[in-house]
């Protein structure tokens, strides 16, 4: 028979020979292979005492940013919004109030901003567009939920939490990610 | 009075020995599923049972209380009488064969010699084949009553399966037994510890028996009547909550049960390996020397049932076909071959 490709071998189908008629042999030779194994690296870890590192560049929920004075960065232009693909975030702006310095850190804020991390597909582009420093990824991912609703953030669910009244909380937040940039 | 008495005790002893090893049986069976489970993990790079107790110690009262507290299904369409009787048939018939095998020597209690041996019946090993093979009643029974086709399937491919592969399993007893001239496994186990160990000189009737036992636990390459993909889960498909617990852990007891046999009629038993038993009881005690012996054939049943679950993680089952190929072409012929051969061997030397 003429052979299509100089690569393609002819299959030989020999009866087989004594020995491997007795399979025993096989048979020992793949309890070796499983007896080698119990002695091997394991695959998996111990999960809630052991965790995997993050890669640097892992994206994760988002969170929204404030500057050192605890005010929001966030000034709702909207162009997160425009760069996401999937279309997960919406937001509403409002104008800062003359007693609300202290909260924004602009004269445009959000009032309303949602992240539906149903639809988001954790691309990274929203960080790359925001001009504002005010959106970034985290290193954690979104917990279970019973509800479709309750995928859907709410901007107190992604804010950061505030330097003035928890600093421990807003440092390990931030802390994290210098640590992780740092390495890079 | 006095024969009244003797008999009491006796029966007092005797109750507290098979109450000692029905626990001990269960608690080993208990453990194996650990074993099962830890070691399956291990051959396939993982980590196994962790979280309950210190490393996953707790796992099989876990699993049991489950098994316990699920709730209870009865199919409608069965046969009620039948559907409780499998899984009790299959736990007591795996329980009924610990009573002839000889857990040690003998120990002494207040003075008085007991023997570590339910019952030292003169044919041990005929009454070990005849409740081995009402084993296959749990199985048909349970699969017959659960009304289920798939469940009729496998136990129909069962007791096929395990009727086929008695007969290799007893034709290749008959060479050993013509070695020992006896049925009693005390005898037996005596004989090798003044003779050597029976496998010296039955290497291939070991192998035979070996296979034969794989077949008759039901355990993989032999899992026909479990077939997880082909029947889902066969026999017990219907079975719920502790009536499928019981069939679950009488496949364990089989598995520690004919341990106990291999090691007792191939391995000396409860004999020490390089060691004279009559000089150990001189120089530090029967009852030490009973338990040492005991501590040997624990041993050799944990070697087994390691081999046990080191085979099931290591090899796929048998097609059906292959299944009865192996068993009445090539493990029939090779018994028989074994006995005429020790036979011949045994006239020979006798003249």
């Amino acid at each position: 028979m003429e052979l299509l490709t100089k690569r393609a071998k002819v299959l030989e189908q020999k009866p087989m020979s004594f020995m491997e008629k007795l399979y025993l042999p096989a048979i020992l030779k793949g309890m070796a292979i499983t007896f080698s194994h119990m002695f091997k690296k394991k695959a998996t870890i111990h999960y809630p005492e052991e965790k995997r590192p993050f890669s640097p560049v892992f994206r994760g929920l988002h969170v929204l940013n404030r500057d050192e004075e605890g005010r929001e960065n966030c000034t709702a232009c909207g162009l997160c919004a425009v760069a996401c693909p999937a279309e997960a975030i919406t937001m509403e702006a409002a104008e800062r109030q003359t007693n609300e310095e202290h909260l924004y850190r602009e004269e445009k804020y959000a009032a309303k901003y949602e992240i539906n991390m149903l639809r988001c597909i954790f691309c990274g582009l929203c960080e790359e567009a925001c001009p504002k420093d005010a959106i970034y990824m985290s290193e954690t991912f979104a917990p279970s939920n019973f509800t479709r609703k309750g995928f859907i953030y709410s901007k107190e669910e992604l804010l950061i939490p505030n330097p003035i009244t928890d600093r421990e909380k807003f440092d390990i937040a931030k802390g994290l990610r210098e640590a992780q940039t740092k390495k890079n | 009075m006095d024969i009244l008495a003797v008999d009491l005790m006796l029966g007092l002893e005797k109750l507290l020995l098979i109450g000692a090893i029905i626990s001990f049986s269960l608690l080993v069976a208990m453990y194996t599923t650990y074993g099962e489970r830890k070691i399956a993990a291990w051959m396939q790079d993982r980590r196994g049972p962790n979280r309950a107790g210190p490393y996953g110690l707790l796992q099989p009262a876990a699993d049991g209380l489950k098994l316990f507290f699920k709730e209870e299904i009865i199919p409608l369409s069965s046969n009620k009488m039948l559907f409780v009787l499998g899984p009790a048939l299959a736990m007591i018939t795996a329980m009924l064969t610990s009573a002839v095998i000889p857990w040690g020597g003998y120990i002494e209690v207040f003075g008085k010699q007991v023997s570590l041996q339910i019952a030292d019946v003169n044919i041990g090993i005929l009454y070990i084949f005849g409740v081995v093979s009402l084993g296959v009643y749990g199985i048909m029974i349970g699969g017959w009553s659960s009304n289920n086709k798939f469940s009729l399937l496998a136990a129909v491919r069962g007791a096929s399966q395990i009727i086929s592969y008695e007969l290799a399993m007893g034709l290749s007893l008959i060479a050993l037994l013509m070695m020992t001239g006896t049925l009693s496994l005390k005898t037996i186990v005596a004989q090798q510890m003044e003779g050597g160990w029976n496998i010296i000189y039955q290497p291939l009737g070991f192998l035979i028996f070996l296979i034969c036992v794989f077949a008759e636990c039901n355990r993989t390459p032999f899992d026909l009547p479990e077939a997880e993909n082909e029947l889902n889960f066969g026999y017990h498909q219907e079975y719920s909550s502790m009536k499928l617990g019981l069939y679950l852990f009488a496949e364990y007891v089989n598995m520690f049960i004919s341990s106990a046999v291999m090691a007792t009629l191939f391995f000396g038993g409860y004999d020490i390996p390089f060691v004279n038993e009559t000089q150990l009881i001189s120089s530090i005690g029967v009852n030490l020397t009973a338990l040492l012996g005991f501590v040997a054939l624990f041993s050799k049943i944990l070697f087994f049932l390691f081999l046990f679950i080191w085979v099931r993680w290591t090899i796929p089952r048998f097609r059906y076909d292959q299944l009865m190929d192996l068993g009445w072409k090539k493990l029939i012929p090779l018994a028989l071959a074994n006995m005429i051969i020790t036979a011949v061997v045994l006239l020979w030397l006798n003249k």
